[in-house]
């Protein structure tokens, strides 16, 4: 199965959020991102069983430059982290929203209202430039 | 991710518009907008390496010392003799203040014009510019047939460095630059205009550096990609400039140098000559000399993939003995390496650990440069 980024919810700090019925949410973070930091180099990712609030600092990824902090774009209880995923960054590359999935969070199933749309994402990112 | 800052009121090189239109990725330094990348850092690291890369290096600061006196002026600013700097000679050398605190890390050269014109040239750092030319002002009283002149907006610079740069630009200049040698500099013209050629550079390659005047400064620079182009020369930004140099362990202002650093601990003695001569700061060099540096830069090899950056304290057991000056990836190595103040009792240590926000990961002390061309 393949995820439709055009689907996805997006925070400003370049998260990608795919909430499902049971409320469960994959987070990843977007090709504008991954193409932005350039050249990654290390992840370092958080404990199964982490609480996250929203907007909390959940781990962080490395390029060649520079350290950026990730985001939680979602509240709840991290219920699975894609451990495979520091050891194949470059991947990332080609596959952000498939194979590049980070975390799973059991959310309470509504979508934080700070979340954008993808058009409104893809407008945040152009004016980023 | 934490949005890129804005950018505001920031100077630009003559190679502005060539940087944009090849899709250079812009930030501020030192004043400038400056590429850090055109596509992947990585890349373009790589084409330094193996072919060559060009590195539009504008922002540095150039200084021309014209009139009698212009040698005995700079060797008085400079932890390196500079009288008997032979014309063609280029030197490294530090600026010091009197407690032997570094204030910039320059290159003097000797060049002589086809008038046969002779004077200094001081290539500074951009981020020091504004600061070199208060310091040496007041010096210039003392040296009344001197004139400074600063250069830098009315030139360019490109740096072409890699195995390749020699052979493949050679053709493009009227003299043959391969005769030049290493830290050697002359003044030659290219397209019948004229152009400062000198043979160093800022990435463990052989290269060269070109001086050219603003105007000419897009030719050329496509003259030398045209040229280089079935070699697979590549246009290189800040962020691989600084990959290339961490790997060849020079020095960069404000990191492994600055003015509460001595070129002593900094590993550069060779730029210090201290015997028979007067500067600014001499005393205070020779005793740091007589009772050695407390502290000394060393390289090392950071254990895992995540590279240790600028500030982590370095340990030995639970004992903070230095701080990283520079980090990151190797991309010649393929593992993450970092450079390292370190107290003098500590400074023979094989094994230390580093303490990245929070987390310890193990280093080992490695000799310095971490990466040397064959």
């Amino acid at each position: 199965m393949s995820r439709d980024p055009a689907a996805l919810h997006y925070a400003d700090t370049h998260e990608w959020v795919d909430l499902d019925s049971d409320g469960i949410a994959t987070v990843g973070i977007s090709s504008f991102a991954i193409e932005q930091l350039n050249d990654l180099v290390y992840m370092d990712l958080p404990e199964v069983g982490t609480i996250l609030e929203l907007g909390q600092e959940f781990g962080e990824v490395e390029s060649v430059k520079a350290v950026s902090p990730l985001y939680s774009p979602v509240a709840g209880e991290i219920i699975e982290v894609h451990s495979e995923l520091p050891d194949q960054l470059e991947k990332l590359n080609d596959d952000p929203y498939d194979f590049g999935w980070i975390l799973k969070v059991k959310t309470s199933g509504e979508a934080p209202s700070q979340l954008m749309d993808h058009p409104t994402y893809q407008k945040q990112c152009a004016e980023a430039g | 991710m934490n949005a890129p800052d804005t950018t505001s009121e920031l100077l630009k090189t003559p190679l502005d518009q060539w940087h944009r239109d090849q899709g250079g990725v812009m930030v501020p330094f030192a004043g400038y907008e400056m590429p850090v990348r055109y596509d992947s850092i990585v890349a373009e690291h790589t084409a330094c390496r193996t072919s060559a890369a060009l590195f539009d290096v504008s922002h540095m600061g150039r200084l021309r010392f014209d009139g009698d006196g212009s040698e005995e002026l700079l060797d008085h600013l400079l932890t390196r003799r500079v009288r008997d700097l032979a014309i063609g000679g280029v030197r490294y050398a530090t600026m010091c203040n009197a407690e032997g605190g570094v204030l910039d890390d320059v290159l003097v050269s000797h060049l002589e014009t086809p008038s046969s014109r002779r004077y200094h040239l001081l290539v500074v750092n951009a981020s020091n510019r504004q600061k070199i030319l208060r310091w040496i002002e007041p010096h210039l009283a003392d040296f009344p047939t001197v004139t400074m002149t600063d250069r830098t907006d009315l030139t360019a610079m490109i740096a072409v460095q890699g195995p390749m740069a020699i052979e493949i630009i050679g053709r493009l200049f009227k003299t043959d630059i391969s005769r030049l040698g290493y830290y050697q500099a002359t003044i030659t013209e290219q397209f019948s205009k004229p152009v400062i050629v000198s043979r160093t550079g800022y990435t463990g390659e052989d290269g060269v550096e070109l001086i050219v005047r603003a105007e000419e400064a897009k030719r050329v620079w496509e003259n030398v990609m045209l040229c280089g182009r079935d070699a697979g020369f590549a246009a290189a930004g800040l962020g691989a400039r600084d990959t290339l140099r961490m790997e060849a362990a020079m020095p960069l202002y404000g990191h492994e140098i600055n003015e509460s650093i001595n070129p002593l601990e900094a590993g550069l003695g060779f730029a210090c000559n201290l015997k028979d001569r007067s500067f600014i700061g001499d005393e205070s060099l020779r005793a740091i000399k007589d009772s050695g540096p407390t502290r000394r830069r060393v390289g090392l090899l950071v254990e895992g993939k995540r590279p240790a950056r600028e500030g982590c304290p370095v340990l030995v057991g639970d004992q903070i003995v230095g701080e990283i000056t520079s980090g990151g990836p190797s991309p010649t190595l393929g593992v993450p390496i970092a450079m390292a103040l370190i107290q003098r009792e500590h400074d023979a240590v094989e094994n230390f650990e580093i303490d990245i926000r929070g987390k310890r990961v193990a280093a080992k002390q490695t000799s310095l440069p971490f990466y040397k061309r064959k």
